[in-house]
């Protein structure tokens, strides 16, 4: 499982390398963000949700089924925007409100 | 490196839902300097990074805590300390309480009362429980909290644990933390044995990769008496992604079934154990792939169902819509066995404590997924325990004082930093922490009864995966570090090998087959009677010393006698 960093939506905050609970994400020559060793990520998405860029997705390799989508998240208050991107081009938003409790 | 010496009342080992949860009871002690060390950043850190779909201990309308003993105790087979899950059981509710109060939003019913999922979950939503417990713990002025602080080993004097050494994840600093009371929150093991997928996506795993088995480890060198290692948890998840299954199956109702789509969980049983072993049988004997499948659900329910998992497995969610899933009336995903896992809040793996979570090792207490005897504690019997050993820790640290002395201190975080400056000037060293890793997992998968063995083993075989164990770690020693973060990796690697090799032994005493959904024993396949007993170990001059313990009754309050 990992993350792509988009590296010109990156401002270099750092919130990113102090959430990650695997330390795995350092800063590159210029400050950005970059993950240490990608297959190492754990997809838990706490990089995606510190990101005020959403310079930040997640994707399935192929060897868990992926075939090119990726999922990037932007905050609103209590609401989180999940922004799916399929590799057809489509995309769709799920937006979950922190206020409602799950129903399952 | 510099070195950096850090002093508390208390010294809290790992800032996960257990270890902040202690820290903010032991803040509440009036007077109590509190020292949280954490290895990432307590804002995320530990298994609820993603966040948590329910709170699933809980005590609903019409039952009691003797109610959830019970259910715990079949659950394990018997395999349970009564008067740990009792002591834990009482604290539920109030446990639902607080969190609340910290700001979780907690589903509730006409009557005000929290809305259940069956009698013992509540609905919430946990995607920022992590989030509200760190806010939390910072807003404490009696906390310090010390984040990318790997902790590797305790620091002792004449048998009593008095801090604890650690070194940062990312800068070039040893940390020496004492205090006259320790708890260890560390979490449980994961990546101990080869993965489901073990290419890129190796980290697909349910627990957390990070939890390296640290608390085990420290404890095992340190001579604590630890319980259970050999009930470890295989656990029934979504396949590929290995994503929980609670939603589906509790929450939406969805069934097991085969590929005939008949319903095959009744015919194994519904026990942890029983769901995970069915799964196994049905596609050994050709009725796989199996899937959970919840039917009858109108757009807006998969999409609830969606938004569920986003609040604790995003990727899972991710697949579900670039499989373009949930398109009619029913939502389904693949399931699988994922682990083993070494995991004290699931199954009842960890250090052998009593009635007040004190270890075998005098000032020296645990809590949460590495504490044993108590499985099924999840998040809220985690925090249940943390708020019984900060209280326990307290009053001990109280008592107490540390011995003025602390030569021999000085000389073990010496030696700790002597090994570790070892480690980084040998940054060239033929072999890798990574090739070690590949090569234990793929022992104990193999020899101790991974995916591949479908979890079976026998005696000859562990013999074969002890000895493997023993020569990894004499290579280990060896190893090279470039920079703080690979010194990590190294500490991580060697806290796993010493839980495999404890884990083995464990194992091999148990020469019966108790959860065969966990494991089978393939010389003794069979449940039997006499072996209604606990397994504990202990390292004695690096020798590991197998105890058979009775079980107790519930009433009773368990005492060490050292």
């Amino acid at each position: 499982m990992s993350i792509i960093i988009d590296p010109s939506a990156c401002t270099g905050c750092g919130l990113c390398r102090e959430v990650c609970p695997g330390n795995l994400l350092c800063a590159d020559e210029n400050g950005r963000a970059a993950i240490r060793r990608p297959a190492d990520c754990w997809n838990c998405a706490a990089c995606l949700k510190a990101c005020a860029q959403t310079a930040i997705a997640l994707y399935l390799p192929p060897e868990i089924g992926g075939n090119g989508a990726s999922l990037r998240v932007s905050r609103e208050g209590d609401l989180l925007h999940w922004l799916f991107s399929l590799p057809d081009g489509r995309r769709r938003v799920i937006t979950v409100d922190r206020r409602n409790a799950n129903h399952y | 490196m510099r070195s950096i010496s850090l002093e508390a009342d208390i010294l809290i080992i790992g800032g996960g839902a257990a270890g902040c949860y202690a820290a903010l009871c032991a803040a509440r002690r009036s007077g109590a300097r509190v020292l949280l060390a954490e290895k990432a950043n307590i804002e995320r850190s530990g298994c609820l990074a993603a966040g948590v779909n329910a709170v699933n201990a809980y005590i609903g309308q019409g039952h009691t805590p003797e109610d959830y003993v019970e259910y715990a105790r079949r659950d394990a087979e018997g395999i349970v300390r009564e008067d740990l899950l009792l002591t834990m059981a009482e604290r539920l509710n109030g446990v639902a309480l607080a969190l609340e109060a910290l700001g979780l939003t907690i589903l509730k019913d006409e009557q005000g009362r929290y809305a259940s999922r069956g009698w013992r979950n509540i609905k919430i939503n946990g995607e920022n429980i992590k989030p509200l417990l760190a806010a939390a713990v910072r807003a404490e002025p009696a906390v310090k909290v010390v984040n990318h602080v790997n902790v590797v080993s305790y620091l002792a004097d004449n048998g009593r644990i008095l801090g604890a050494v650690g070194f940062g994840a990312d800068e070039a600093a040893q940390y020496v933390l004492r205090a006259p009371a320790v708890i260890c929150a560390t979490g449980g093991a994961a990546g101990l044995y080869r993965p489901n997928s073990p290419g890129f996506a190796r980290q697909a795993m349910w627990y957390p990769p990070f939890n390296t088995g640290a608390g085990y480890a420290m404890g095992i060198l340190a001579g604590a008496e630890m319980t259970a290692l050999e009930m470890r948890f295989v656990a029934l998840r979504c396949k590929d992604v290995i994503a929980p299954t609670g939603a589906l199956a509790q929450g939406a109702g969805a069934r097991q079934i085969n590929k005939l789509g008949q319903v095959y969980e009744k015919r194994y049983g519904l026990s942890t154990s029983q769901r995970v072993y069915g799964t196994l049988r049905e596609n050994l004997e050709g009725r796989g792939p199996c899937r959970l499948r919840a039917e009858n659900l109108g757009p807006e329910q998969i999409e609830d169902l969606y938004r569920a998992y986003l609040n604790m497995a995003p990727a899972q969610t991710l697949k579900w819509v670039e499989e373009s899933a949930g398109a009619g009336a029913a939502l389904e995903a693949e399931i699988e066995a994922a682990g083993p896992y070494i995991v004290g809040g699931h199954t009842a793996s960890g250090y052998w404590v009593d009635t007040q979570r004190r270890t075998t090792l005098r000032g020296l207490f645990a809590a949460g997924d590495v504490a044993g005897g108590c499985p099924q504690k999840y998040v809220s019997g985690a925090m249940a325990e943390a708020a019984i050993a900060a209280e326990a820790a307290w009053d001990y640290a109280r008592a107490n004082p540390p011995p003025a002395r602390a030569a021999a201190l000085d000389a073990q975080a010496q030696a700790l930093h002597d090994e570790a400056e070892g480690y980084l000037s040998r940054a060239d060293a033929l072999i890798d922490a990574d090739q070690i890793e590949a090569a234990m997992q793929k022992t104990m998968d193999e020899y101790a009864g991974g995916l591949t063995a479908r979890y079976s083993y026998n005696e000859a075989q562990l013999d074969k995966a002890d000895g493997r164990i023993s020569e990894l770690t004499a290579l280990s020693a060896r190893l090279g570090a470039e920079d703080m973060y690979g010194l990590m990796k190294i500490h991580e690697l060697r806290e796993r090998l010493v839980v495999c090799r404890s884990l083995i032994a464990h194992l091999k005493a148990r020469r019966e087959t108790r959860w065969p959904g966990f494991g089978v024993h393939l010389d003794y396949p069979e449940k039997s009677e006499n072996w209604l007993r606990h397994v504990n170990s202990r390292l004695e001059h690096g020798q590991i010393r197998i105890i058979f313990r009775d079980l107790a009754a519930k009433e009773a309050r368990y005492e060490h006698h050292h």
